[in-house]
């Protein structure tokens, strides 16, 4: 495949497109938030199963008229499960019991599938962790990369990483899908993944700006190394979402908030891999000085910048 | 060009057929058995034990396969579930409660897999069903009533050497003294210092002295803090594996976490709601001397009991509490009525034969401490409304007997009421040995339906999602694609291995990270193929897929790092099935570079190396 897309010619473009849908997401970030599922808000819930379908209308007046006036009823899955939140912040971890003897009592009788409960200072705890946890592997992939590479590649691959993030958190503001442990879990995993796409096109523009020395304009050399890598950058992420479409489809409403942050993941991150860390780089006005020391042909991995 | 050594060889097959061998124990299905152990937690199970089993199990004529003395428990195994629930019926029905008899399953590894420390993969909560409890330990009321207690330990030594005391009292961390006089704030101030109670090695440390006032203002240090903390999570440790013995669950955990928070996690338990009412009983006692009608309003107070609205006055002073009680058990007295035997541990007999030789004839109540909590609403200061939640203690006699005599570290309380009473007063006693009360901070049940569904769905979107890039790869690559699937067969088999190895537990995210690695793994592969295709292009095959190899790994390299170091910052942040997900996803990146690497290249060179090859089709 001999594919010449000027991609930087459109970088103006790009980059202005990614700055609009980044402050977007920051935006409905502020004023909207993010849902936030048990893990982070604390609380309690319960997952009951039936023989057949009930009128969830019937179990939220059971559940007002015995003062659990503050409780979300839902479907889950199928409308054989009912999925039942309680916002109660009191740190009572019978509630979950309790609405379930209630429930089979009043006439709805089910199979507990489970019950959760977390106390208020476990959700707020839960929170600064996954803020700090995010912050440290940025921090740490930002030092990894200007170590291996140079620091303008490290602005680079943390911008992009920055811009994955928040773009798949801004998806979840806007749509209120529930953001809970897994959900974070998937974001860290979108880092990686995301950051795995950077280093392979970073890898080969410092490969280009050493070797290619009959081009002098970086933005000739840049669309040659995207080039070369595209077919590559194609085909990984068409493995990674195959699998992560499967586990969306087949692995169950548990994992399904976890499926879709990847997948989101996954195509902003293919997206970002191109335009947002070739752009920064041309932004940081990147030569072939930056890459200083002349490699011989097949450089060593050991080899510093 | 492109052969390995035959060494190199032997070294990727050796480490795969490690790989198949350690992955093994699951295939062969766990088999329905049954654990029986004593339940008092301190007698283990026994020869005797094991033949009254066996003998049972023959009389009821059930048929089992296997039947052993492990550990502190009688393990039979059985062929089918039937035959294991009606044999957990015809123990409990023939051992009645000396018994306790647990329903699990056992792994049917062969012994000479065992030998080499091979076992099944360990299945998370959400996998198998079960709950998890998140209990944290309620430092400051340890610290309170160990305060509590030595302040009147000094109040006994002052009033011993002839100090007179004007006040004294406790307040959060800190204990207060006031003198009657000079005399008595020097020698005061002589026994603190002495015996480094008070100082740089002595668990409490001076705020203020006034000579001028006579008074003295003490608090823990940051050390006798510590202490006090990890023995109050220790000793509750301890009870709560009781209590969790005493529900007879296979495979319990419960650990710390952190400074003050204990996890409990009971895998496989139907009843969760019973489960929990045992756990969850945080409950101390006190034993304390009843008042004499005459004493100060200062030093006596009064109790409820917990049947009646009877109340009794008991002195403020602690004699031992619940913390000390290492063993309670019921038989009858002489006279056919029930009592309970109780045995304290050295230091708690000691301040029981203190108490009670001077006071034979009077009488002992035993205290209930329950801690309870309850909701108000509120407003703040922007005037919503909040809700604050308040615990409180709420303390009940259960018992005051009279002292027949001088007591040490084993006596009987006598008169406790019907032979059910006395059981359950043993029960609280056995079992409400908490150093320091506990709430529940966290807790997810996970039903046993929802536990199969799981792992059915995880199994299935994994087979599905290695499928499909199966597919892919042997289509778009060939003979190349053939290669790197037979990489990611075997990075599935490592995966598995090395999970089973570590007896990390799967939970559902940590198959999603498998299924996710399946997907990236073959990154490393498809990197290396397009590699080749562009050197390709320039070179003649050979040297095209060695230097498509060498340059993809520098590539390959740096971007597996970066991802394992996202996922060891998961590993530390997360808890329970997050960290089940940072550690598949850690593991399958090693072996997907081991297996995208090595194994495809050992495959790659014996179908091409050394071969004289004009065209090459990637």
């Amino acid at each position: 495949m001999n594919m010449k897309i000027p991609f930087m010619k459109y970088r103006k473009i790009a980059g202005t497109l990614s700055i609009i849908i980044f402050l977007a997401s920051i935006l409905t970030l502020t004023f909207r938030g993010l849902t936030l599922g048990l893990d982070f808000s604390g609380g309690t819930l319960v997952e009951i199963s039936y023989e057949e379908p009930v009128d969830l209308e019937e179990i939220r007046s059971v559940l007002i008229a015995n003062n659990y006036e503050d409780s979300q009823v839902v479907n889950f899955g199928t409308d054989l499960d009912v999925l039942i939140k309680v916002a109660d912040q009191s740190g009572n971890s019978q509630l979950g019991d309790q609405i379930f003897v209630l429930l089979n009592e009043s006439g709805f009788p089910g199979t507990l599938k489970r019950s959760e409960f977390v106390g208020p200072q476990i959700g707020s705890e839960l929170r600064d962790q996954g803020g700090v946890g995010m912050l440290v592997a940025l921090f740490m992939i930002l030092l990894y990369v200007a170590f291996r590479f140079q620091y303008k590649f490290a602005l680079g691959a943390v911008s992009a990483l920055g811009h994955d993030v928040v773009i798949v958190l801004g998806c979840f503001s806007i749509f209120a899908w529930d953001f809970d442990l897994t959900v974070l879990a998937a974001l860290l995993a979108v880092i990686g993944y995301s950051l795995n796409d950077t280093i392979v096109v970073s890898d080969r523009i410092r490969e280009n700006f050493r070797t290619q020395r009959e081009m002098d304009e970086s933005d000739e050399i840049i669309d040659l190394s995207l080039n070369q890598t595209l077919s590559r950058t194609i085909i990984t992420s068409l493995t990674t979402l195959l699998v992560l479409f499967a586990l969306f489809i087949f692995g169950g409403d548990l994992i399904r908030g976890f499926s879709l942050a990847l997948i989101l993941g996954v195509l902003i991150g293919t997206y970002s891999s191109i335009y947002v860390v070739a752009n920064m780089l041309m932004s940081l006005g990147i030569t072939q000085d930056d890459m200083a020391i002349p490699e011989p042909e097949g450089a060593d991995f050991d080899e510093m910048p | 060009m492109n052969k390995f050594s035959p060494f190199k060889y032997t070294l990727i097959l050796l480490v795969l057929a490690l790989g198949v061998i350690y992955a093994l124990p699951n295939l062969y299905p766990a088999q329905p058995a049954i654990q029986v152990a004593y339940t008092d937690s301190g007698q283990s199970a026994d020869q005797a034990l094991l033949e009254s089993v066996t003998e049972n199990l023959e009389t009821g004529s059930i048929t089992f396969d296997e039947i052993f003395l492990r550990d502190n428990n009688i393990v039979a195994k059985f062929y089918s579930i039937e035959d294991q629930l009606s044999a957990k019926t015809v123990l409990q029905r023939a051992l009645l409660d000396k018994v306790i008899v647990a329903l699990n399953l056992e792994p049917t590894t062969p012994q000479w897999l065992k030998d080499i420390g091979g076992r099944p993969l360990k299945l998370g909560l959400d996998l198998s069903g079960g709950v998890h409890f998140l209990l944290e330990v309620d430092i400051e009321s340890a610290l309170n009533s160990r305060l509590e207690a030595q302040l009147n330990s000094y109040r006994k030594t002052f009033r011993e050497k002839k100090i007179f005391l004007t006040d004294s009292s406790s307040k959060g961390m800190t204990m207060f003294f006031e003198f009657k006089d000079d005399e008595g704030f020097n020698s005061a101030s002589r026994i603190l210092s002495k015996d480094n109670i008070v100082g740089i090695n002595g668990p409490l440390y001076l705020i203020t002295a006034n000579s001028d006032r006579n008074t003295i203002n003490v608090a823990y240090t940051e050390s006798a803090i510590k202490e006090i903390r990890d023995y109050a999570v220790g000793q509750n440790l301890t009870t709560l594996r009781n209590r969790v013995n005493e529900l007879g669950v296979s495979e319990p955990i419960v650990q710390r976490q952190g400074s003050s928070r204990i996890v409990v996690e009971l895998p496989g338990v139907q009843d969760p709601t019973a489960a929990k009412k045992i756990i969850g009983k945080t409950a101390n006692l006190e034993f304390r001397l009843e008042a004499k009608p005459n004493a100060s309003r200062l030093r006596k107070e009064e109790f409820e009991f917990k049947d009646s609205y009877r109340t009794a006055f008991l002195e403020k002073n602690i004699v031992v509490t619940g913390d000390r009680v290492t063993n309670a058990s019921t038989g009858f007295d002489e006279n056919g009525r029930s009592q309970v035997n109780i045995t304290l541990d050295m230091q708690g007999g000691r301040s029981m034969q203190r108490a009670t030789g001077p006071n034979i004839g009077r009488g002992l109540a035993v205290l209930f401490v329950e801690q309870k909590s309850k909701s108000e609403i509120d407003k703040d200061e922007e005037g919503k409304e909040v809700i604050i939640q308040t615990a409180y203690v709420e303390k009940k006699i259960i018992s005051l007997a009279t002292i027949q005599a001088n007591l040490g570290t084993s006596f009987r309380i006598t008169g406790v009421g019907s032979p059910q009473e006395a059981s359950e007063l043993a029960l609280l006693l056995r079992a409400g040995a908490l150093a320091a009360p506990m709430k529940f901070v966290e807790e997810r049940t996970v039903g046993p339906s929802l536990g199969k569904e799981n792992i059915e769905t995880g199994f299935r979107s994994v087979v599905i999602g290695f499928m499909l890039v199966v597919l892919f790869m042997a289509f778009y690559y060939r003979m190349f694609g053939i290669a790197a699937n037979v990489a990611l067969f075997s990075n599935l088999i490592l995966i598995t291995a090395i999970m089973s190895i570590l007896g990390a537990a799967l939970s559902l995210p940590g198959i999603a990270g498998i299924v996710l690695t399946v997907g990236m793994a073959v990154d490393a592969n498809v990197l290396i193929f397009s590699r080749i295709r562009e050197e390709l292009k320039l070179k003649e095959p050979q040297s095209a897929i060695n230097d498509g190899f060498s340059r993809a790994f520098v590539t390959i390299f740096d971007a597996n790092v970066t991802t394992l170091i996202a996922a060891l910052v998961l590993y530390t942040i997360g808890t329970g099935p997050v960290k089940g997900f940072a550690v598949t996803l850690s593991i399958g990146i090693v072996t997907s570079m081991f297996t995208a690497i090595m194994v495809t290249r050992s495959i790659v060179n014996l179908v091409y190396g050394g071969k004289n090859i004009k065209e090459l089709k990637v």
